[in-house]
Parts: C-alpha cells; sequence; structure tokens
C-alpha cells in the first residue's frame, strides 16, 4: 500500500501512531513491510490458504464473534442435501458438468432451493448441513502446518498474526483488510476476496467503524468505471447488461432481476429511470422505455476474448482511453498481434504510448519480424487533457465521489474524454439525422443536449453529474435520493447510486468543509454513493437489538424515543424499521426486510459465509495452484481451479502445471512507487524516470549464487510468451522460500517499461498468458512461472520465443480427469479453442 | 522567527515525492537515467541538481519492535536535505559573500553572487554543497526561501504524505521531536535518537536546523557521527602549520649548521 497508495498511506500510518497494528503479506519485502508491525513472506497465489487457515484458526479456537455471527450470517442456515465439497471430491464441488466444462450449481442451494429470507435454519451452529459447519470442515485441513507447506510461511509467524488478527476483532476492536491487485490478479482471483470476505464475517469486521475490506484501486477513479462501468456486462449502477437470448423485453429482463426479497425488489424503478435518461421523452410505457435499444450481451465480450478475437481478425475497430494494454495488460505479443490485425485504432493519451505506437516501436519490429509497411491498421492518435485541465469527479474506494475544477485550459489540441465523446455522439446523430432505420433509432432518440462552455465547446460537466443524478421528468427538479425513483417514467437518473450527489440541485461532491469543522465522519466532504453514506451495512455496527456493540465501537443505534435509526453516519437501513420487525409470509418488496436483516441488499438480509448462488467457481473457496505453478496441489487432486479461463492457441502457450523442467521458478509482476502503471504518466516525466530509470527484476540472494546474477548487470528472463531483459537488483527483500523440504525462487519484475517515452525497456507483462478467472475474467498475471539467464536478451525474436511447443497445459496434469475432457463453457471457457489462432 | 526541518525517519515510506517536489518547485534538472543497483535509490545523493534525496538502507539487522519472515533485516529510509547548520562551514568560508543566513536562520546560496570558487563544496561537513557542470556554481537546498516569504511550507515538507519531513518553528519541532523520541522509547524502539538536535550533541557546527530521528549509528544512513565545520579547525590549522614551519626552519637552520661542521 506505502508502495503504490502512498498517499492513502498516510491514514494507515495516522493509524499506527494511535496503536494500530500492521500486518503485511507480501512475496517481498517492500515499503510497506518496513513499516509493517509484522511482515510475512508468501508463496505468490497461496493467499487462499492462508486466509483459509485464518478461518480455521478463527473457528477452532473460538475466537469468532458468535453473536455477530449467529445474528448477521448465513452461519445457521442449512444448505442442500445435494452439496459435496472439495473434501470429499479431491478438489472438485458438487455439480461439475464435464460436457460443459463448468459448474452446475443447484446442489449449493439451500435447503429450501434459493436464497430467501425464511431458510431453515439451526441457531445453535450444530447441524452438520448448516452453513458454519460446512465452513468448518471445508477449512479443516487449512492448519498451521499445512500453511507452511503451501505457503512457505513459517507456523510461528503465521500464529503471531492470527493471534493479532483475533485479538484486534470483537465488540469493542475492529480490523481492514486492504488489498489491490495482488489478490485479484489470479484463476481463483473472486474467491481471494470471498475469503477475507468469509473471515471477516466470523470477525464481526464488515459493516463497522475500522472494519472491512477495501479494494486499492490502481488508478484515480477505477471505482467509479465501474460504477458507471466501462465494463462490458453491466449497465450504470451494477444492473446487469441484458442478454440476448433471455431478456427480450424489458418485462423478461425485469423478471429475471427483480429480487423476490431485500433491497433488489426495487430492481425496476432503477432500470426505468436510467432509460429515462438515457432516451427521454422517446421511452414510454408503451415501448418498454425503449429497451430494445440497448445493446444485447451475446456472449463474453471481455478483455482477453476481444483481443483474442481481434488477433483472429474478427474485430474492426478499437478504442483506447487512458489505458495502455501493449504495456499494462497481459500477453503483449498477442495485444499487439490484435492491434496489427485491426482496420483502425483510435488512442486517446498524454502521449504517445506503446499502444499508439505499436506499428513502428515494438519488440517485433525492432527483431525484425514484422515491417510496419505490412500493418493495415489505420492508427488515430488524440492528446488528452490532464485531470487539472477539466471538471469532473473522482469516486475512490470508500466509495466517496470528489469533485475537481479544471485549473487551466488544456494546451493545444488536447481535450477532455467528456469532450471527445460528446462530440463524437454529436457527429454520429448528425450522420443518422435522416435515416429511417429501427436499428438506427437508439443514436437518434439519445438524449445528447448537455451545455457547453468555452472556446472549444468544453460540455458543461455539472450538467452530466445533474443527469447521473436524476430529476423528476415533469419539472426536472433534482432528486434528491434513490427512494424518490419511480418505475413509471415519471423520474429519470442516469446512475441510481449517485443519486442524491446533485441533490438541491447543488453539486454535493464538491462539498470541502475542513475536517476539523464538522463530525469525525465528515459528511460534508465530497459525498459519498450511496446516499452519502460512509460505511456500507452499517446497521451490522449495532447489535441485533439495535444497541451499540460497544461504546468505543458506536455508530449507528435504534433511537427508540425517536423509533428511528441514527448515528454518526446515515443508517443504511430502513430509516424507522424497528430491530424487532418480522416480516410477515406474504410480505413484498421492501416490506421483506426484517429489523435484523443488516445486509440488506442480500435476498436473506445475511452476510454470506457460504454463497448459495453467484459465482461460477464454488459456494467456497478453495486452494488451487496457479495455472502455472512450480508445485502440484498439497491439498488437493485438482490443481488447477477448474473453472477457470484458458484460451489454448498457438500465439498462447502454456508451461506444464508443475514441475515444468525448463521454467523452474516463480515470477510475479508488480508496480513501484516511481512510475504510474503502464508508464505514460511516468515515463515521459524526466524527475520520475531518473528515479526508476530501467526494467529490472528483484531476485534472492540464493538464486543469484544459484544462477550467476550479478546485482547491477542485465539478465534475461524466459516464458513460453516472451523473452525479455531486465537489471538485476539481488536482494533480501525477494526471499526464496522453503516449500516442502525444496527451495522456491521467486522473481520479482515490475510492469512499467515499454517502448517509448524518456527512459525505456521490456515489460514484464509480455511473459504472461491469457488465462483467467471464470467470474470477472481477470487474468493470472501475479503468479506465474518462468526461467532466468544472466546477461542480455540474444534472441532475436524479442517477442514470442519461436521454438517452444504449441500446447503443454496437460502434462503434468492440472486438472482431474473428469475436469480435462471439458468442451468449454457458457462463461466462454477455452475462448480460442475453436478457431486456431495462429494464421502464420 | 528560526524555521527548521525535523525529519523522522520511522515513519519515512521511502515515496520520493520530496525529491520530486523539490525538483519541480525549484525546476531542477534530472541526474540522468542511470541504474544504480544501489536498493531503490538511483539518485545516489545530494548534489547540485538533487537538494532532497532519499536513502534506501537494507540493513542486516531488525526493527527491535517490528517481525519479519525475511531475517534480521529491516530497510530504512531517510530524506536528506542540506542542514543549515547554526556554524555554516559554507558560509564562513564564502569569500564573495553569496552564502547569507535568511531572516529563517536557513543558509542560502545566492545564485547571481556566487562565482563559483568552491570554497563551500570542501567546507561543507556533509558534502551537501555541489557545484553543476554546466554553469560551475554551487547549489543546494534554499529552505524554499521563496515560499517561505509568501508563507507557504517548503515544497519537501508540504508534498511528504506521512509527515516524516515537519517544518516550523525550530523550537517547537525540537519539542514535537523530543516527545516523539520518548514515545518511541516507550513503545520499546530504544534505538530511535535525534541527531543534530542542538549544541551539545553536535557541537561542530552548533546544531542544526534540520534535524533527524534516527534508528541506528549516523554513518548508516551515510551522515558523519561527529561533524565539525571545517572552519571551526582553522585556529588548529594555523597553530600545526606554524609548528611545522617552525619545525622546517629548525631542520632548515640544522641542517646548515651540521653542514658547516
Amino acid at each position: 500500500m506505502a508502495e503504490c497508495h502512498p498517499v492513502g498511506f498516510q491514514w494507515v500510518m495516522e493509524a499506527k501512531k494511535r496503536g494500530a497494528k500492521v500486518i503485511h503479506v507480501d512475496p517481498r519485502f517492500t515499503r510497506t513491510s518496513a513499516m509493517a508491525d509484522l511482515h510475512i513472506p508468501i508463496r505468490v497465489g497461496t493467499d487462499i490458504a492462508f486466509l483459509g487457515g485464518l478461518v480455521r484458526y478463527v473457528i477452532e479456537n473460538d475466537r469468532y464473534f458468535k453473536e455477530y455471527v449467529t445474528s448477521y450470517t448465513n452461519a445457521a442456515v442449512l444448505v442442500s442435501d445435494d452439496f459435496v465439497d472439495t473434501e470429499d471430491l479431491d478438489g472438485l464441488f458438487s455439480g461439475w458438468d464435464s460436457d460443459s466444462g463448468s459448474y452446475k450449481k443447484e446442489s449449493w442451494a439451500y435447503a429450501n432451493g434459493e436464497p430467501r429470507p425464511d431458510a431453515p435454519r439451526d441457531d445453535t451452529l450444530q447441524d452438520p448441513r448448516c452453513v458454519f459447519q460446512i465452513v468448518r470442515r471445508h477449512f479443516s485441513r487449512y492448519t498451521p502446518e499445512m500453511i507452511e507447506e503451501i505457503c512457505g510461511i513459517p507456523q510461528d509467524l503465521f500464529l503471531a498474526a492470527a493471534e493479532m488478527l483475533s485479538s484486534n476483532s470483537g465488540r469493542d476492536r475492529t480490523a481492514a483488510f486492504c488489498y489491490a491487485v495482488g489478490w485479484t490478479q489470479h484463476t481463483v482471483g473472486v474467491q481471494y476476496i470471498r475469503t477475507a470476505s468469509i473471515l471477516q464475517l466470523l470477525l464481526g469486521n464488515i459493516g463497522r467503524p475500522g472494519g472491512g475490506i477495501l479494494a486499492l484501486r490502481g488508478h484515480a477513479s477505477i471505482q467509479g468505471s465501474t460504477d458507471v462501468p466501462t465494463l462490458y456486462n453491466i449497465l450504470p449502477g451494477y444492473l446487469p447488461m441484458p442478454k440476448a437470448d433471455q431478456d427480450v423485453d424489458l418485462e423478461s429482463y425485469i423478471d429475471a432481476n427483480k429480487a423476490e426479497a431485500g433491497w433488489w425488489t426495487e430492481f425496476p424503478k432503477y432500470i426505468v429511470s436510467m432509460l429515462k435518461a438515457w432516451f427521454g421523452d422517446a421511452a414510454t410505457p408503451e415501448n418498454g422505455f425503449c429497451f430494445d435499444h440497448l445493446p444485447r450481451l451475446t456472449g463474453d465480450h471481455s478483455h482477453q476474448t476481444t483481443v483474442a478475437d481481434m488477433a483472429d481478425g474478427s474485430v474492426s475497430g478499437y478504442f483506447v482511453m487512458g489505458e495502455n494494454p501493449v504495456v499494462g495488460s497481459m500477453h503483449g505479443s498477442l495485444q499487439r498481434k490484435g492491434l496489427r490485425e485491426l482496420d483502425w485504432l483510435v488512442v486517446r493519451d498524454f502521449a504517445p504510448t506503446e499502444t499508439a505506437e505499436f506499428w513502428r516501436a515494438s519488440p517485433e519490429i525492432t527483431g525484425s519480424e514484422i515491417r510496419p509497411e505490412d500493418i493495415k491498421t489505420e492508427v488515430f492518435f488524440f492528446p488528452c487533457a490532464a485531470h487539472t485541465e477539466k471538471d469532473g469527479t473522482f469516486t475512490n474506494t470508500q466509495r466517496l465521489l470528489q469533485w475537481h475544477e479544471a485549473a487551466i485550459e488544456p494546451p493545444g489540441d488536447c481535450r477532455s474524454e467528456l469532450h471527445f465523446m460528446y462530440h463524437l455522439g454529436l457527429r454520429m446523430k448528425d450522420l443518422y439525422r435522416s435515416s429511417r432505420r429501427k436499428r438506427d433509432r437508439p443514436i437518434k432518440d439519445l438524449t445528447w443536449d448537455y451545455p457547453t462552455k468555452g472556446p472549444h465547446g468544453e460540455p458543461d460537466a455539472n450538467a452530466v453529474l445533474g443527469e447521473i443524478n436524476g430529476w423528476s421528468v415533469d419539472d426536472r427538479t433534482p432528486l434528491s435520493s434513490f427512494t424518490e425513483l419511480k418505475d413509471d417514467g415519471s423520474t429519470a437518473a442516469g446512475v441510481w447510486i449517485y443519486t442524491g450527489s446533485f441533490a438541491g440541485g447543488v453539486n454535493q461532491t464538491a462539498r470541502r468543509r475542513p475536517g476539523d469543522e464538522q463530525t469525525w465522519v465528515a459528511p460534508e466532504w465530497g459525498w459519498a454513493w450511496p446516499a452519502n453514506r460512509r460505511i456500507l451495512y452499517n446497521r451490522a455496527s449495532a447489535d441485533p437489538e439495535g444497541r451499540p456493540w460497544s461504546d468505543r465501537k458506536r455508530y449507528v443505534w435504534w433511537d427508540e424515543t425517536e423509533k428511528r435509526w441514527t448515528g454518526e453516519d446515515v443508517p443504511d437501513f430502513i430509516a424507522d424499521r424497528p430491530p424487532d420487525y418480522e416480516p410477515a409470509a406474504d410480505a413484498e418488496g421492501l416490506a421483506t426486510i426484517g429489523g435484523r436483516d443488516a445486509f440488506i441488499m442480500q435476498v436473506d438480509g445475511r452476510g454470506w459465509l457460504f454463497a448459495p448462488t453467484g459465482l461460477l467457481d464454488g459456494p467456497l473457496p478453495t486452494h488451487y495452484e496457479p495455472h502455472e505453478s512450480v508445485v502440484p496441489n498439497a491439498l488437493y487432486g485438482q490443481q488447477c481451479n477448474p473453472a477457470r479461463m484458458e484460451w489454448r492457441r498457438r500465439d498462447n502457450p502454456y508451461h506444464r502445471a508443475f514441475d515444468d523442467p525448463r521454467y523452474p521458478y516463480v515470477l510475479t509482476t508488480y508496480r513501484v512507487t516511481e512510475h504510474h502503471t503502464a508508464g505514460p504518466m511516468s515515463r515521459w516525466l524526466s524527475w520520475l524516470s531518473e528515479l526508476m530509470p530501467e526494467m529490472f527484476c528483484e531476485v534472492s540472494p540464493e538464486l543469484a549464487a544459484e544462477k550467476g546474477l550479478r546485482n547491477g548487470e542485465w539478465a534475461t528472463v524466459t516464458t513460453a510468451r516472451a523473452q525479455i531483459e531486465s537489471r538485476v537488483l539481488v536482494t533480501e527483500r525477494m526471499p526464496s522460500l522453503k516449500i516442502r523440504g525444496r527451495t522456491v525462487h521467486q522473481i520479482g519484475l515490475p510492469y512499467h517499461w515499454g517502448t517509448v517515452g524518456l527512459i525505456k525497456g521490456d515489460s514484464a507483462n509480455d511473459l504472461i498468458s491469457f488465462v483467467a478467472d471464470p467470474n470477472v475474467s481477470i487474468q493470472e498475471s501475479k503468479a506465474l512461472t518462468g526461467n532466468i539467464e544472466p546477461g542480455r536478451n540474444k534472441s532475436r525474436y524479442k517477442g514470442l520465443a519461436p521454438d517452444e511447443p504449441i500446447l503443454d497445459v496437460d502434462h503434468p496434469a492440472r486438472d482431474l480427469p473428469v475436469v480435462g475432457h471439458r468442451t468449454g463453457g457458457s462463461h466462454g471457457l477455452v475462448g480460442g479453442e475453436g478457431h486456431e489462432g495462429d494464421k502464420s | 522567527m528560526t524555521t527548521g526541518f525535523f525529519t523522522d525517519t520511522t515513519v519515512c515510506i521511502g515515496c520520493k515525492a520530496c525529491e520530486v517536489a523539490c525538483k519541480e518547485w525549484n525546476g531542477l534538472p534530472d541526474d540522468g537515467f542511470v541504474f544504480s543497483g544501489m536498493s531503490y535509490d538511483n539518485t545516489l545523493s545530494l548534489g547540485a541538481s538533487t537538494w532532497r534525496h532519499v536513502s534506501f538502507i537494507e540493513r542486516p539487522a531488525a526493527i527491535s519492535t517490528n517481525t519479519t519472515g525475511v531475517g534480521d533485516f529491516s530497510w530504512l529510509m531517510m530524506s536528506d536535505v542540506c542542514k543549515h547548520c547554526e556554524s555554516a562551514a559554507c558560509l564562513e568560508v564564502c569569500p564573495t559573500g553569496s552564502i547569507v543566513r535568511t531572516e529563517f536562520d536557513s543558509v542560502f546560496i545566492q545564485p547571481d553572487i556566487c562565482n563559483g570558487c568552491g570554497m563551500c563544496v570542501a567546507a561543507c561537513p556533509f558534502g551537501v554543497v555541489d557545484r553543476r557542470e554546466d554553469d560551475g556554481r554551487a547549489w543546494k537546498c534554499t529552505f524554499c526561501y521563496d515560499r517561505q516569504k509568501d508563507g507557504f511550507t517548503p515544497a519537501c515538507a508540504q508534498a511528504c504524505p506521512t509527515e516524516s519531513i515537519q517544518f516550523g518553528d525550530l523550537d517547537e519541532l525540537k519539542e514535537h521531536a523530543r516527545a516523539r523520541v520518548e514515545d518511541l522509547h516507550a513503545r520499546g524502539l530504544h534505538d530511535a535518537y535525534l541527531y543534530g538536535v542542538d549544541a551539545e550533541s553536535t557541537p561542530g557546527t552548533g546544531g542544526l536546523n534540520a534535524f533527524f530521528l534516527l534508528v541506528d549509528e549516523p554513518e548508516v544512513y551515510n551522515l558523519p557521527p561527529d561533524p565539525v565545520s571545517s572552519t571551526k579547525k582553522v585556529g588548529r590549522s594555523w597553530r600545526t602549520m606554524g609548528l611545522a614551519a617552525a619545525g622546517l626552519l629548525v631542520a632548515a637552520i640544522a641542517s646548515v649548521a651540521a653542514d658547516r661542521r
């Protein structure tokens, strides 16, 4: 966190000053480790085992927060008799379907089917079918001894962390987890976060001050870009993108997504209001509020799938805005291959990026494999405005929107993204003005009337936020809360969770009242979604009767005299619903939410230790080895996440599952403070470039001795995808680990460098393959295998290593036989198998 | 008012924001793009174009209050800067009067007067002052004299996210720093001490207006254990030189006398 979020880390230091303990778990000793009370080196890709070990510790040593767990989690709920755990199926859950290569999830349900508030329960937590006992059995083998074998963490360190965490959780104390892509970029990325969720729920650390699980986002407004998404599979405010095969009209879409109980019963109000914001007067009850204007999902269009499709020539154009996938995304040579097959490419950035310059400054060009004149792609580069040159919001990981104002005009031809998109939209509308075709109606009907200002027609960002916030349609009165939204077309709101950010017609995100002029929660600094609420699920900060769990941790409570929820923050609950409210059997909508259902977005009002729905790779997290590892899975015959996504293509070769003699070392990638992600924002600045001027790798003194690597000199790092060179930093900070009697060497690779800029260097991400988690299609870039040799890269082929076997996925086996026979799942598994990638 | 810097190395996270903020505010050039192999330090030292410099020390000893799985190891970070000595040798040796003491009690080189003689470079007991190759003049931290004149905090302290660099009234800083040391001792970090906080601990410079909280010997941080302003040795130098001259004279007379015999 100190390494990649130094400004945010000031608050960790502030907490430390007040006595907080900091535990840091990381394969390398970083700037964060230097400040931590306890630093634990870990083998990359084994965090589920580590966290699972903590879950076991907390359960077996009775350190969980019993009243919280029974009241607010699904610990007591009985699960279907059909459910079989990985402990009994050697690493698979019940429901594996080898024909589709994915799980059938029916057996993961509650005993009475789909999750419901009235699921059968055993509040003594003793029933062997209850969630608590299932979780207990599931993690029973994650002992300190096993953690040492899997993660390479000495038992005394593990137990020190377990004790420190447990003793800082409970009624009187809370602990928070902070994580970043070191947790998510794995074939089990989502399940990493699930393990942390289970642990935090058991410890009672969710919905309470000082608790939570905080995603440290990689860019200033990545949270904003999922809220108002740049993702292909959701609409603004986490509404699902309609699917072509089932969501044929608004009615069927609402049927599929409106919950039977809990807050998502409000779903129709949010989608209808969004459609009214998008299509204005054209959206009427008769035409389903123009629901048919929305695009439909026909399959997986995630990043890796799209790039593979590009490489296969089935994508014609590509917009890249403020991103540099050739350096920042996985498998640079396949990224560049994709770009070469486009008709056109638009890049918007501060400075020329490797993505914009791929046709003349890439390893394939300098390695003379490809000539620029043979590339047909037409490249358009647009210079963009910096955040200091435009108005807008940043949304941080706390869901806090903070407004920034342009300090100066952008220079020359530089324009904001808002300017680009708005004027592009105007031109599109102009082009289709005379069209009578039905399929052009979405463009014609789109409301696109933001006021502009300045010499270049910059759209007023306040007006955009006003539309996102929403208004009542008849008089355009700004709405102050999403509870005012209607499903009859009388309200419009672009993003329901942001409703209230422009309450009263005032930009609430621009508020900057100093901390010493308001309460410690600082509700008048910026604006947090939803409803300016700073901590989600904060009903859980009070006990079932509505009293604070302790005076020290009081936050939100039930005021018996006022008959309302009150406290330091905006209560995350129905304001006047008493703690003892029990919904009637025939209750509907918000009436289904009981007075103790603290997790109001959940259909059963409870935090899920066991996830009966929603995940594609299991209701519980399980330790699987990374797609490429150096050791077999110590716990199960199933080596890897069986539901992971693979792209089996000639241009995406994989290593053996483990013990690949060609690739004996573990590789991991990361950032360092001195640079920002893929480098366009830092490698053009002399003051940052001089601080970290060259690509380097970090290796332990043991590995250096084994391979003859010398500090400050060169090394070449190789995978089946690429061969790159880097300087060598030999350091104790990158420790080699002892795993089951053998030494595992880990090589650290910062990924900031590329082929353009003041400083240049090879890109670590070129080494990584396309392979992903099935839930959110995130790549596995934090754990893979490779080799290292001293000296510079002598290969003429700077990109794809030429003499590698095409595929080596099944030797040794990474899947149980029943998994190995899979043919490809509905989630895009084995995305490239059907159409052979390499045409050369 | 005497202002100062208190740099608390125990909360330095090595982000180098101070180094960059200093260069940006003062418009300093880069030091070249050279990979040093010295931990995460590639600018290596204070110099003519680096007026704040963050050292990274990979030390084969643990911090007593921390536990790590990499063994007896710690990573110390320290943002170094001109110390603005109470008794500043650079100022005293400057033949042109270019180096002055400001109303903030800081030591300031007036670039329009400096003739590049380099005497200050040799005089500084910390090796802070450096000549720039292109113009030959001596440069170092100005204590953001221009910012202070306008009531602003120096750029480095302003940019520091963890309050490792603290700026303010020197007496208040000293009081605060002593309390911080006591606090760290109470927490079990008995190695913590202040470097250059007063004339008693650093008599050679009469104390430092930019002082530090360290957890190991000064040498570990590339600081002199007992910095002495070179001008303090002037009297002794003259005496030694006088003795040497007298000795030479005696030797000359003796040799002549011996020859006559």
